[in-house]
């Protein structure tokens, strides 16, 4: 199974993962509109700084996933490539899965009008590699083997 | 606005960086890629930012920027047009504001003849045949060091002094740039190019850093008048060593590196203080002769053995002839004669845009000169300052040269937009700074692979070329200048260059 890996070391902090992550789960997948016309979805990756280090970090899809452990409705669970989701129509704001996760990658999302919904890194199903793979200029992801 | 502009330091802005709006999504990749403090975002307006008294134009932000919002201009001067004065008047005010002489890095940038481009190759037709490279042999394989006389056999087996050379796939090498002047991914960068094509990179004279020994076999390693980080096992892991009396962009001036740059593994690497300022001396302080330096020439050799070829680099200058002479009868191996083009991490400018020869002329002066006295085998040339495509490399060969250096080429093919700024280590492209968080921009595995992929592909096209003429030998182009034909030239230029004119 691949996942993304992170190479912390050629991270150069652009925020282009970020960017493309928005772009690939917005309505229209295009850049300008994602941006400036559409509510923008939240990004999946977050590139995080501490001089000199820098990295994105998102969903590391646990085999053991204490996310899915914790998931009450079992919206959070392992869909058939193998790779931990979100049912959105499961969901419904607890945020124990954000509780459990032991890297931090699940984001809020309270825009949605009954109650939240958690949000993380998908994989980008519609896509045969990752589009912060993809966006990231100097290969700081790559999209691996484990 | 971040700062408001004064009187009394201020120069036109060089730069102006402008953004089409309607395409900027507000996503700060170019605030955080600028390393010159020439972009920044207010939070407050939710607007971008240029000080364009600030930007190089190394143009990392329009590069990094996903939708093509930033155009990075060259600004024409604000003043009333002079021809005479132009750029002398920021020049000049420059020094009275600030009250010191500008540094500046990369090579020469001054409109002189580049003859390179007034030079025409030859091909075959009807008369000779031309080779396909792609179905017939092509060799470019090319030994520097001091050839034999002659060749003699005893007993039917060959009884012929040897003498150590160096063995290239490619007659092309990387040049002589320190680790210091460029960041730890750079050097580990050119190393393994310089190892999957089977040619040499230059240490320059910062020492080697002790990860990077295991490049044995594809190293050169450099010994300058600082002797910065020159010990045995240093001697012991290039494969030559070469003594650096000058450089192309800064004859007769000493290297300088700034206290910047000199971080804890710069300062181990060299054996000298953290944070102070690297200074090369103008000279050798034990070189002030050709008999000075056939002693250290033979020192060097001594010291390893005669096992490695000693090449002395030389910047072109005005006697460069009579000096390459000296250097080949003071026992050098190779010598690496260095244009006014080459590039530099730091000079005065004035010394880089007026003091030199273009390595066209130095070149053929020298193999010209070392043929007329019998000695030219003695002695392999490197072409070096001003190298920017495979066929300046065919015509460099054709003047007389063995193999080039090429080392603002390499950079480019790295990223390097030549803003120029090398000194000031704040490179955005990562290449010369020693900021760790700027030298990540270099990741060696994709910079490794654009050299190695520069070279093929030179390679090929210098096969190509020689195809074309007919010539299936690198060997057979060696100072072959009957390959060559002048254009645009003056009559006195053809006969320094030995070429004729184009039409005869
Ligand atoms: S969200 Fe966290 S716990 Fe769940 S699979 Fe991803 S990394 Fe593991
Ligand atoms: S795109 Fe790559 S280099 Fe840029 S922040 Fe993300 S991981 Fe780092
Ligand atoms: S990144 Fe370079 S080109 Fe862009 S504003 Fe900064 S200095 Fe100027
Ligand atoms: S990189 Fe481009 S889109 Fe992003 S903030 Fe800068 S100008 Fe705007
Ligand atoms: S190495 Fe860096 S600082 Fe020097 S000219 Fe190239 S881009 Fe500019």
């Amino acid at each position: 199974m691949k996942i993304v890996k992170i190479y912390e070391d050629s991270c150069v902090y652009c925020h282009l993962c970020e960017v493309a992550c928005i772009v690939e789960h917005s309505q229209s997948k295009d850049i300008i509109k994602a941006f400036k016309r559409e509510t923008k979805p939240i990004a999946r990756c977050s590139a995080e700084f501490n001089y000199p280090l820098s990295y994105s970090v998102m969903c590391r899809h646990c085999d053991d996933a204490p996310c899915i452990e914790a998931c009450q409705t079992g919206a959070m669970h392992r869909d058939e490539r193998g790779y931990v989701v979100v049912n959105e129509d499961k969901c419904v704001g607890c945020w124990m899965c954000i509780m459990a996760c032991p890297y931090g990658v699940i984001k809020k999302d309270e825009r949605r009008e009954v109650w939240g919904l958690s949000t993380k890194c998908d994989l980008c199903p519609d896509r045969e590699t990752p589009a912060c793979v993809e966006a990231c200029p100097n290969n700081a992801l790559m999209f691996e083997e484990v | 606005m971040k700062w408001m502009k004064n009187l009394k330091n201020y120069t036109p802005p060089a730069f102006k960086v402008i953004r089409d709006d309607d395409r900027c999504i507000r996503c700060k990749a170019c605030v955080e890629q600028c390393s010159f403090d020439a972009t920044f975002y207010d939070e407050e307006e939710d607007k971008i930012w240029n000080w364009d008294a600030n930007c190089v134009s190394c143009d990392r932000c329009a590069a990094i920027c996903p939708t093509e919002a930033i155009t990075v201009e060259t600004r024409g001067y604000s003043y009333r047009h002079n021809y005479s004065w132009g750029s002398h008047i920021d020049s000049l005010k420059k020094r009275a504001i600030f009250g010191g002489t500008p540094v500046v890095s990369m090579g020469n940038d001054k409109p002189y003849k580049i003859y390179w481009d007034h030079l025409l190759l030859n091909a075959s037709q009807v008369t000779n045949p031309s080779i396909d490279p792609l179905r017939e042999p092509m060799e470019l394989k090319t030994f520097l060091g001091k050839k034999p006389h002659s060749l003699s056999l005893k007993d039917g087996k060959p009884d012929t002094r040897i003498y150590p050379q160096l063995e290239l796939n490619v007659p092309i090498m990387f040049a002589a740039m320190s680790y210091g002047a460029l960041s730890y991914n750079v050097v580990e960068a050119l190393g393994r190019a310089a190892q999957h094509v089977g040619t040499f990179y230059n240490s320059g004279e910062g020492g080697l850093n002790k990860d990077h020994y295991k490049f044995q076999g594809n190293i050169i390693v450099q010994v300058a008048s600082g002797r910065f980080g020159v010990h045995k096992p240093y001697l012991d892991v290039g494969s030559a060593i070469e003594i650096k009396i000058g450089q192309g962009a800064k004859p007769g001036i000493g290297g300088h590196l700034p206290g910047e740059k000199v971080t804890e593994t710069i300062s181990e690497t060299r054996m000298m203080p953290q944070g102070s300022d690297a200074i090369s001396p103008a000279p050798h302080h034990d070189v002030y002769s050709i008999e000075d330096l056939r002693q250290l020439i033979y020192a060097l050799k001594e010291a390893t053995e005669y096992s490695k070829p000693i090449i002395v680099k030389i910047a072109a200058v005005h006697n460069v002839a009579a000096i390459a002479s000296g250097i080949t009868r003071a026992g050098a191996d190779i010598i690496c004669i260095d244009g006014f083009k080459g590039g530099t991490g730091a000079s005065p400018q004035v010394i880089r845009d007026n003091v030199g020869l273009p390595i066209e002329m130095a070149l053929a002066v020298v193999d010209t000169r070392l043929r007329d006295e019998g000695i030219r085998q003695d002695i392999s040339i490197i072409a070096s300052g001003g190298i920017r495509n495979s066929m300046d490399v065919v015509k460099a060969i054709a003047l007389g040269a063995d193999a080039v250096y090429i080392g603002t080429a390499a950079l480019l093919a790295i990223g390097c937009t030549m803003c120029q700024q090398c000194h000031t280590g704040k490179c955005a492209w990562g290449i010369t700074t020693q900021d760790p968080h700027l030298s990540k921009r270099v990741n060696p595995d994709i910079a490794s692979q654009r050299l190695i992929n520069l070279l093929d592909v030179w390679a090929l096209e210098i096969k190509e070329t020689m195809g074309a003429m007919g010539i299936n030998s690198i060997e057979s182009l060696r100072g072959n200048r009957l390959n060559l034909r002048g254009i645009d030239l003056t009559e006195k230029e053809m006969e320094i260059l030995g070429v004729l004119p184009a039409g005869e």
